[in-house]
């Protein structure tokens, strides 16, 4: 199956209940399309999905549209607050 | 020479600089930095924090900000340990310290990977305090901070 996995961190990993999920690449074929995937599949997390959210591909972070390939790790996470 | 650890356990500064100075005629100056759990957060008080991470990234994000400094400034040896799990007030976070043959790059290293830690290490702080858990929400000023360098 062309499938990559989405992580979910921090308050968006509590807020959604969800640590991972598999999301088929007919789908979402770049990480563009990933927050309105997932705003359609899960209509009652928009609202955690709204604020500033920052995305990682295969554990770089990434700020632009992406393509995404089968395997891939994407996550999706908060504003980081370390230090 | 580099060092990353991501650890629960507490560190000792006195190991963690002997480290730095260990076999090393080469560098004159030692920066290093200790951030530590305060009490009060916002005005409110607090009680103990969680430290959340994301295992695998968080190590080479560590290495790019680090290399990253290495491009910028001389840095012979870089030592970054942070702490995730269960802190208490006055626990040790994170150290960072720095070794150059001279302290303008030691200590503009050092801040330098200390302000991007703060924004692009994937670390997430959760706090227990008199009004009950929270998220600590990243600060604009932390953000415009690593926008200087």
């Amino acid at each position: 199956m062309n499938t990559f996995t989405l992580k979910f961190f921090a308050r968006l990993r509590e807020e959604t209940k969800t640590d991972a999920l598999e999301i088929p690449l007919g789908e979402v074929a770049s990480l563009g399309e990933l927050k309105e995937y997932l705003q359609k599949q899960y209509p009652h997390w928009s609202g955690f999905l709204s604020g500033k959210l920052l995305s990682a591909v295969n554990q770089q972070m990434v700020n632009d549209d992406v393509p995404l390939q089968a395997g891939d790790e994407v996550a999706l996470f908060p504003p980081v607050t370390g230090g | 020479m580099i060092h990353i650890s991501v650890q629960t356990e507490d560190f000792n500064v006195q190991d963690e600089y002997d480290a730095v100075c260990q076999q090393n005629n080469d560098d004159g100056a030692v920066v290093f930095f200790v951030g530590r759990v305060r009490d009060l957060n916002q005005g409110d008080a607090v009680f103990s924090m969680t430290l959340e991470h994301y295992p695998g990234m968080t190590e080479s994000a560590l290495a790019d900000i680090i290399s990253e400094a290495q491009q910028r400034w001389p840095l012979n040896r870089v030592r970054v340990v942070h702490r995730v799990g269960p802190l208490q007030p006055s626990d040790q976070i994170v150290f960072v310290a720095t070794s150059s043959p001279h302290r303008e790059a030691a200590f503009a290293g050092a801040e330098f990977i200390m302000d991007y830690l703060k924004t692009r290490a994937p670390f997430w702080k959760k706090e227990s305090t008199d009004k009950g858990e929270r998220w600590v929400d990243a600060k604009d000023s932390d953000a415009k901070k690593a926008d200087t360098w």
